[in-house]
């Protein structure tokens, strides 16, 4: 049976399985579609590109006349730094954004894979089509990290927007004290938010897993949101500086290494490591709940 | 003739609650128009969802166009469409897209054709003119027929359309009925689930009858009606002479019906219909209408059971 003839097959007759390769990227492209094309997703990417503006903006309105940010360098990371360059704006909304409202984004959109598709219905005829349950939670994973990549690109991108029209771009003085080129700075900035991305894979995982829990998915977005606020507050918990080092946002901030002259990589190793650790054991209990798991919604 | 559904003991216990199906032994014939028929929460939903991998059953076999499920879903599902308690779209996306998404999830699509097919599809159910509408716009009746549209994006062996008039008013019952009646005459093997006695006896060559996760009994329609004798019916506006007479003529069981009618037993073969109707023109009776009808897959139900077929479940 030659594919193009499919319309003429006779209808109990088995049809050839394609390629599983482009049968799963047709299912990823379809998958990305769905999510991006979603008012929802447009929001959370146009709320996180939001945030440059604001601090932009007010970092412009505290200097309008001529005086610096803070007392020398005490608020969030970097913000000193804009008003001599505006690409520092990436760095510093990455370093706002990243406790918090860029991990609860991907939290929503994560904690939503499966459970929004349960409590929709849609998830019942993916599955009949047959999708299969494995490679559909792998579509839903890439998926999320790739949400994760865009995120993190809309905070940097507004940011380098926002900070080239209110501050002087330049060259680069690195944490270590050398300059580099705003090239090169660039290129770092780039590196920055492809490692940032990479940190919210571990969080992606969890709440996939969590999605797989519930057939609700407000439930599911808003256990795996909490669950983020409660890893943050006992990650700053000094008591319980014992456990700091398996929490999955404990390396976060490690990326402003990327801004020395050489680089740091230890932190940003342990953080990756941290983040395929958590990748592999949620990732495995999320297919053994979803490839197990009766589908009556 | 091949069995396109055969079950052997399928029984499933969902958690913490009792047996929804107790071990089903069915056989959906090829070629069938197949009514699966019984009250709310006798089972039908549960055992379409074993039979479509959906969920997993505590015990009993199935297999499906040949293969077994659960297991051989990635070759068995490409073949089958299925609408399974209502339709579930993504509302912010068109009619169109909704379609191409579930097609995308077929590792049997060919993307090649994937527009044309899609737009058949589309056509096939009267959305053509609604496409490109965002599917939270449309009505019921017609988020049902997209649902059925996504169910006819391949050429099928087998159609699972579990309860597909439901909650729809009886114009979009009617377009249902129409659409099921045409792809059965294509010789596609339809699985109906229905709660209406009426709706099956309507499309329906074989049926099997569900209640409380048990099944009572299955076959051709003809066969089960066939296995109860019709009633003699006489419509006339003199029922109580009418009555009156065929008690004297011999005629066993004679009742008045609320409607006026006079129902009785049907006569042995030894005496013709047509002297009986002579008969009662003679002694004076009006006589509109006069046969024996044809027991109706109700009164089978009531007499292979014993009991009346209760929808209030
Ligand atoms: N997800 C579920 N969890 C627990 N019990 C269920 C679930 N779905 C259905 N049931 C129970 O199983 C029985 C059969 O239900 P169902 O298969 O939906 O019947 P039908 O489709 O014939 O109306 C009912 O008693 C129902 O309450
Ligand atoms: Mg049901």
């Amino acid at each position: 049976m030659s594919r193009a003839e499919t319309g003429s097959v006779e209808p109990g007759e088995r049809r050839a399985v394609r390629p599983v390769w482009s049968w799963s990227l047709g299912l990823l492209r379809s998958e990305l579609g769905v999510t991006l094309r979603r008012r929802r997703t447009l929001a959370l990417l146009a709320v996180l590109a939001a945030v440059p503006v604001l601090i932009g903006t007010a970092v412009r309105i505290e200097t309008g006349d001529g005086g610096t940010v803070g007392s020398g360098g005490d608020g969030p990371a970097f913000i000193a730094q804009i008003t001599n360059n505006g690409l520092f704006l990436v760095f510093a909304s990455l370093a706002v954004t990243l406790p918090v409202f860029l991990p609860m984004t991907v939290g929503v959109v994560a904690g939503d894979a499966i459970a929004g598709e349960a409590s929709a219905g849609t998830l019942r005829y993916l599955l009949v089509a047959p999708a299969g349950r494995l490679r559909l939670l792998l579509v839903k994973y890439v998926t999320v990290l790739v949400f994760c990549l865009i995120a993190t690109l809309v905070v940097a991108l507004s940011a380098l927007a926002v900070g080239a029209v209110l501050f002087p771009l330049g060259e680069v003085t690195t944490i270590s004290g050398t300059t580099i080129s705003f090239g090169a700075g660039v290129l770092r900035a780039a590196l920055v938010a492809v490692v940032v991305a990479a940190s919210l894979a571990g969080l992606a995982a969890l709440g996939l897993f969590v999605s797989t829990l519930t057939d609700s998915g407000v439930t599911a977005m808003a256990t795996t949101v909490g669950l983020l606020i409660t890893v943050q507050i006992l990650g700053s918990v000094p008591q319980l500086d014992a456990i700091h080092p398996y929490l999955f946002p404990h390396y976060w901030m490690s990326f402003s290494d990327l801004l020395r002259e050489p680089f740091h990589w230890e932190e940003i190793h342990r953080n990756l490591g941290l983040q395929a650790v958590y990748t592999g054991v949620f990732g495995a209990a999320a297919w053994a709940r979803f490839t197990t798991k009766d589908v009556t919604a | 003739m091949t069995a396109v559904i055969e079950t052997h003991g399928l029984t499933k216990r969902y958690r913490g609650g009792r047996l929804a199906v107790d071990r089903l032994d069915l056989t959906v014939p090829e070629g069938s128009v197949f009514g699966f028929l019984g009250p709310n929460g006798s089972g039908k939903t549960t055992t379409i969802r074993m039979l479509m991998g959906l969920i997993e059953p505590t015990a009993g076999t199935a297999r499906v166009l040949g293969g077994t499920i659960p297991g051989a879903e990635r070759s068995v599902l490409p073949r089958v469409g299925a609408l399974i308690e209502g339709p579930a779209l993504y509302g912010y996306l068109s009619g169109r897209d909704n379609l191409t998404r579930y097609d995308r999830a077929d590792p049997t699509a060919d993307p090649r054709t994937r527009r044309t097919r899609v737009a058949a599809a589309l056509d096939r159910v009267g959305l053509t003119p609604a496409a490109d509408r965002a599917a939270k716009t449309y009505s019921l009746g017609m988020k049902q027929r997209l649902g059925l549209a996504a169910a006819l994006l391949q050429p099928r062996g087998l159609l699972v359309l579990d309860e597909p008039t439901n909650g729809l008013d009886p114009q979009g019952m009617r377009e249902i009925r129409a659409l099921v009646r045409e792809l059965a005459a294509d010789g596609t093997t339809v699985f109906l689930s229905s709660h209406l006695l009426d709706e099956i006896e309507q499309v329906c060559t074989h049926t099997a009858v569900m209640a409380r996760g048990r099944l009572l009994v299955q076959g051709p329609v003809a066969e089960l009606a066939a296995g109860t004798r019709g009633r003699l019916t006489v419509v006339t506006p003199d029922p109580g002479d009418a009555a009156r007479l065929l008690t004297e003529l011999g005629v066993a069981g004679v009742s008045v019906g609320d409607d006026g009618r006079v129902t009785a037993e049907p006569p042995g073969a030894d005496t013709d219909l047509a002297d009986l109707n002579a008969a009662l023109v003679r002694g004076g009776v009006r006589v509109r209408g006069f046969g024996v009808e044809k027991a109706s897959l109700e009164d089978a139900f009531v007499a292979l059971t014993g009991e009346g077929f209760d929808v209030a479940g």
